[in-house]
């Protein structure tokens, strides 16, 4: 039997393979200079940060920006590890119950073809379009009827229903859980919840890694204004503002915070999409 | 009521009733009923302190006919859309095919690198240094040692250069949650339907992404042509970013960033939420007429 890659190589001339890779590779480093940049900035010491005429890269590298941060750190009002506590459970739980909740609506609204189902779907989708600024006051009303308020729940309830997660489930389902494997699933006896989780779930593995990276990264710098006052419930992001706020002086150490802060979403980011590029199509269905 | 099968229809819909259940709910308090009062507000006159004042179609009316500004943000917004919004869209499914036939490795770190600017927090920052417009940003700089001009241009306050930056950096930025949901649903073709094309005689790249890839694709295709309108239409904070509030006479002002305005500093909720309506509505239009182009993509030999 031959493999999928055999069948993919069709032949592209010699100059096409050069302008295909050099096409590629350019705007790729394109796409990468703000992290590029966001790291050398936080390598340069205090005089290269003001130098004239500004430079991309750093001459002098050192990690005094980097070494300044323990003491900075130290002066802020709650420990350090409440903000990391916070900005991890809320990141991971929100995460998980969001793919939980999104995965279990896309397989019904996919595969359950009840009366009302096209509706649930058409709204879903169209309320992803409007705009998300205005929804703020009312959305702002809500909340303080459920007096949900400067808690935690605040943070996860809101995100929960997030309508691209639901989109983009039921997308994936549409095109790779053929119906026939439910039926399969049925002659076997297997309830619809099983279904769900032993057939499909398995089959749109990437489609929930994918997932869980956009709303572990949305999740990890959301700053949410005016719906949280306690300074323990706060998450990093609060942290890296109050160091930008130090001025010039401090935008090394803020660079630097910058980029300990990206660490958790480029390893999320590393870990899912790995994981998604492992997976070779869904072989083995047959429809 | 039992099918053929001998299933328990009824059960299956109870049970799916109840995965639906949690989503449901609070898709209806936190995302409907806000939309709801949206719109209902987009009838009304509220400064947010006062009881809501019902206007009619006030708030259209004055959109229409008496604010000067609106013209301006809506040409704006329309050009922006009509161009970042398809190019995007074709790099986000190119880019993500084209990697698609790398080995491994090779896929994972380019697509790192693309979706890049989606995972930094400070993505403006890079273009504010590159064209600011003093002699210490770094194309008014290489510009100037070059003899190429001889005093900084001011790139985020000429309505000539404006425009086309806040276009670039739109076009830059713009893989993200389509481009990886494209790598990811061409993980998800079945290989199997590559192999039968290649026995029916596909010899060529591009009639197979056209008669094999693109219509095992569609239902992605879909999902990534909403989020491009939606990311389109709603180019605000960018342009803000960039070119500040309110741009040298509106020439890259959107509707969002006027509608942000009204809201924020204006306090007339009521207009600020006609705005969206208005809004919405292109965005619902363009999803209607999008959904029926792509219902004809390979289908002279789709699969089924």
């Amino acid at each position: 039997m031959k493999t999928r890659a055999q069948y993919k190589r069709y032949t592209r001339s010699k100059a096409g393979n050069f302008f295909y890779f050099f096409f590629l590779t350019l705007f790729g480093l394109f796409s990468v200079l703000p992290i590029i940049y966001t790291i050398c900035t936080s390598l340069k010491p205090l005089e290269e940060i003001m130098i004239f005429p500004p430079r991309f890269f750093v001459t002098r590298p050192t990690f005094e920006n980097y070494a300044a941060l323990p003491k900075l750190l130290a002066t802020l009002r709650v420990p350090l590890s409440r903000y990391v506590f916070n900005s991890i459970f809320v990141s991971v739980a929100t995460t998980i119950l969001h793919i939980l909740i999104a995965s279990m609506a896309a397989f019904v609204l996919s595969k359950l073809k009840f009366k009302g189902c096209t509706a649930i779907f058409v709204l879903v989708q169209f309320a992803l379009l409007y705009n998300a600024y205005t929804l703020a006051i009312p959305q702002y009303v809500i909340f303080s009827k459920l007096q949900i308020i400067d808690t935690y729940l605040v943070y996860i309830l809101p995100y929960l229903p997030s309508t691209l997660g639901v989109f983009l489930m039921k997308q994936f389902i549409d095109s790779s859980v053929p119906d026939a494997l439910l039926e399969a699933g049925r002659i076997d006896g297997a309830g619809f919840f099983r279904i769900y989780r032993q057939v499909a779930l398995p089959i749109i593995r990437p489609a929930w890694l994918t997932l869980a990276l956009f709303a572990f990264r949305d999740l990890w710098s959301m700053q949410p204004q005016g719906t949280i006052f306690s300074e323990e419930l706060k998450m990093l992001p609060t942290v890296l503002s109050t160091i930008s706020a130090g001025g010039i002086a401090r935008s090394g150490s803020a660079m630097a915070a910058t980029v300990i802060l990206l660490i958790p979403p480029v390893t999320v980011y590393m870990v899912t999409q790995g994981s998604v590029m492992e997976t070779m199509g869904s072989a083995g269905i047959k429809e | 009521m039992k099918t053929k099968l001998g299933i328990n229809r009824n059960s299956e819909i109870r049970t799916g009733m109840l995965m639906l259940s949690p989503f449901l709910i609070l898709f209806f308090v936190f995302t409907i009923l806000p939309i709801i009062s949206s719109v209902v507000l987009s009838f009304t006159s509220y400064d947010m302190i006062s009881t809501p004042k019902f206007t009619g179609i006030g708030n259209y009316i004055k959109m229409f006919s008496r604010d000067d500004m609106f013209p301006k943000v809506l040409r704006n917004t329309l050009l922006l859309a009509v161009v970042t919004g398809p190019i995007s869209y074709i790099l986000a499914f190119m880019l993500a095919w084209m990697i698609n036939e790398l080995n491994r490795g090779m896929r994972t770190v380019l697509s790192f690198l693309f979706y890049a600017p989606a995972l930094s927090g400070n993505v403006y920052l890079i273009w504010q240094v590159l064209f600011s417009g003093d002699s210490y940003g770094y194309i008014n700089n290489a510009m100037l040692t070059m003899g190429l001009i001889s005093e900084p241009i001011q790139w985020f306050k000429s309505p000539q250069y404006a425009m086309a930056i806040v276009m670039i950096v739109q076009l830059w930025m713009s893989m993200g949650v389509s481009f990886l949901a494209n790598v990811s649903g061409l993980q998800n073709v079945n290989p199997e339907l590559y192999e039968a094309g290649c026995i029916d005689g596909v010899r060529n790249r591009w009639i197979e992404l056209w008669y094999i890839t693109l219509p095992s694709m569609k239902s992605i295709l879909l999902f990534g042509a909403v989020m491009q309108i939606q990311s389109c239409f709603s180019i605000g904070t960018l342009v803000t970013a960039l070119t500040g509030f309110p741009s040298v006479n509106y020439s890259t002002d959107t509707m969002v960033t006027m509608l942000m305005d009204v809201g924020t500093s204006r306090y007339e909720m009521g207009y600020a939420a006609a705005l969206s309506v208005f809004l919405f509505a292109m965005m619902a239009v363009t999803r209607v007429v999008v959904g029926k182009l792509l219902d004809s993509v390979g289908n002279q030999g789709g699969r089924r």
